[in-house]
């Protein structure tokens, strides 16, 4: 009797927790990999946070981390979903055919998936013009490096990444008429054993400067080991390993975008969008340029930095040729987004095949 | 494509490098398989280790006792798993995996305030007279203490089970159980101590990748090496040699495809990419062709009553 009545008075205590968490609007995130991997994934929990701080007790926010990209995405949408999310952020190129099916079958609840293109009246997709900031990275790259050696480790060979690749090299090529991109896939997005090895063997063959697509700090780690080898910053500040290796970074704000759209869902004025903003909006920003660099190359990049946050400069400005030497953009042509959301070419002097 | 950026001499010590952590794990697995008892935890221990001899180290400015620190940690983790199987008799598959889940849940605990620092560094030791022979020297004997220590483990593996009384009783206790008890052996007491023995080393290996191949902490830094090192022991049909080479030939390929990635060689590099996996399986398939197969208590939950 006494437990019969125990269990009908927590029931009814559930029952009306959960009335009174119907009225808080629950946000959903899913991650590719820990939130402690100091990139990405930690930029995009950053995100998650500004949100709780800027609503506090409206809203309740729910994150999976280590989300492998394939059937599991599915499945955790598919729980966050069952369990009442809202709006449900999926935080890696990888989910997008799992969000597509999971948006299917819950067309009430709101998706967003970051980095990719696919869109549906449930499912919005943002990015941030990262190539913005790896011009700025490109132009000190090409000027620090003595080797005239750029080792580049790559990810995955999606338009992200070549676009990434593509705008670097342009950038250090024209400081730098000498300077080399060798380039190192991983398939990973997240590592740090196998991210080490790729900096590291990058570095035996000759690279002083390390590029990372790659979402850990292991890259900062192997450099610092080596000395002498510069290093930047992805998706965030990596701020503990400057001045060097580190010397500058880009760094993802996710945070104003996850709060106006969380607000966009409690007032039901949601709607499907493709966000793509770069420098000037501040969904990228470059980290502090450290004091390794000399004040000339530094002052240089800074005004690569605020011409591109003007308008006044776009990273892929003619004239520009694709790897096989065909013409791309003409003198002063600008890259459509179209072009550039789909690129699947290095432009003219980068060796090597991008894997199909 | 440029063959000649790629020095042979640091591709195989960093070929050794990469096979060490993967080497610790299996060849304590191993152990662990050939008494009887499959532990699937190995990526939760070498986690823990990876975080406890990362810890440890920095605090005490030691990477001898971080090292230590570390097996204990695997050990620690390994005795749950122990109790779990061997006292509950819980099932071996759900607990391995739970305590995969555990470690790795444990360690992002752990880690929180270690992100970001540099452990102090581990010194090579460089034996006199035989690191100055030219080419051979720094590949065989400049190395860290720590990979020399797992090549000393296949070996002392491979001769005490291979030779010795103690290593005849840990097989019959994983051939089978039932026997070894009839004949007064204490099946649980020689599980547990196997299973204390394979948490260590994969602690060892954890902690290798954090203070010597990466060196820093991050979350799951381990990125599957524990799963690698499981089926690195099936596929070396439990034979420790066979371990040693499939480690070297995965840790190899790996370091190996990514010079040839850097030096631009013209094979896709999804081929290279595979490469590891695919030519580990393949060798060790050809090897085990003979007829070698699982302990015949693998998995099984042992009751003195039964």
């Amino acid at each position: 009797m006494k437990l019969t009545k125990l269990l009908a008075t927590a029931a009814l205590a559930l029952g009306m927790a959960t009335t009174a968490m119907a009225d808080k609007t629950k946000v959903g995130f899913v991650y590719v990999g820990p939130v402690g991997d100091g990139g990405w994934t930690y930029e995009h929990d950053q995100g998650r946070k500004a949100v709780v701080e800027a609503f506090g007790d409206k809203v309740e926010t729910v994150y999976v981390e280590s989300v492998p990209e394939g059937p599991d995405a599915e499945r955790v949408m598919t729980q966050m979903a069952l369990n009442g999310a809202d709006l449900i952020f999926a935080t890696s190129f990888g989910y997008m055919d799992a969000v597509q099916n999971v948006a299917k079958k819950f067309p009430k609840v709101k998706f967003e998936h970051a980095t990719g293109y696919k869109t549906a009246p449930n499912v919005s997709v943002y990015s941030a013009r990262f190539y913005e900031g790896r011009a700025v990275q490109g132009t000190i790259a090409g000027r620090m490096t003595k080797s005239n050696i750029i080792g580049y480790i790559a990810s995955f060979p999606i338009p992200e990444v070549i676009r990434g690749i593509n705008s670097a090299y342009i950038h250090a090529k024209k400081v730098n008429p000498d300077v080399e991109f060798k380039i190192v896939w991983v398939y990973t997005w997240f590592d740090p054993a196998k991210e080490a090895d790729a900096a590291k063997t990058l570095i035996e063959q000759g690279a002083d400067v390390i590029l990372q697509h790659t979402d850990s700090t292991a890259p900062q780690a192997a450099a610092q080991k080596a000395g002498n080898v510069i290093t930047f910053g992805q998706a965030s500040d990596m701020a503990e390993y400057a001045p060097l290796p580190r010397v500058s970074s880009i760094i993802d704000n996710w945070g104003p975008y996850y709060v106006r759209r969380t607000k966009a869902v409690m007032d039901g004025t949601w709607e499907s969008v493709s966000t793509w903003d770069g420098i000037r909006e501040g969904m990228v920003k470059i980290g502090e340029i450290s004091s390794a660099v000399p004040g000339d190359v530094k002052a240089e990049a800074e005004a690569l930095r605020d011409a591109i946050a003007a308008g006044e400069y776009h990273p892929f400005t003619g004239p520009l040729n694709k790897q096989d030497g065909t013409p791309w953009l003409k003198e002063g042509e600008v890259a459509d987004d179209g072009t550039l959301l789909g690129m699947n070419f290095y432009v003219e002097g980068i060796e090597g095949e991008i894997p199909q | 494509m440029d063959l000649s950026a790629i020095n042979p001499v640091l591709l195989l010590a960093s070929l050794m490098v990469a096979a060490t952590p993967i080497l610790l794990a299996a060849i304590g697995e191993l152990v662990v398989e050939r008494a009887g008892v499959l532990n699937l935890g190995v990526e939760g221990m070498m986690i823990v280790g990876a975080i406890t001899g990362f810890a440890i180290s920095v605090e005490t400015g030691s990477p001898w006792l971080g090292f230590l620190a570390a097996a204990a940690g695997g050990a620690v983790l390994a005795l749950l798993f122990a109790l779990l199987t061997q006292v509950a008799l819980a099932n071996q598959v759900a607990s391995g995996l739970a305590l995969t889940l555990f470690g790795l849940g444990l360690s992002s605990l752990m880690g929180q305030s270690y992100v970001g620092i540099k452990p102090p560094h581990f010194a090579e030791i460089d034996i006199p007279l035989f690191s100055d022979i030219p080419v051979l020297g720094p590949i065989l004997f400049a190395q860290d203490p720590i990979l020399y220590l797992g090549l000393a483990l296949v070996a002392g593996t491979w001769a005490v089970l291979k030779y010795t009384r103690a290593g005849l009783i840990l097989r019959a206790v994983g051939e089978n159980h039932d026997a070894a008890h009839a004949l007064g052996y204490k099946v649980v007491r020689i599980r547990v101590l196997a299973i204390l023995f394979g948490g260590a080393c994969a602690g060892l290996g954890g902690a290798y990748i954090s203070l010597v191949r990466v060196p820093q902490w991050t979350e799951g830094m381990t990125a599957g090496a524990g799963w690698i090192a499981l089926a690195l022991v099936v596929f070396a049909s439990w034979k420790p040699w066979r371990v040693l080479i499939g480690a070297w030939l995965f840790g190899g390929i790996t370091v190996l495809q990514l010079n040839l990635q850097a030096a631009g060689v013209a094979i896709p590099v999804e081929y290279l990419a595979m490469s590891p996996y695919l030519v580990t399986i393949l060798v060790l398939v050809i090897l085990s062709a003979d007829k070698s197969s699982a302990p015949a208590s693998l998995g099984r939950t042992f009751h003195a009553s039964t």
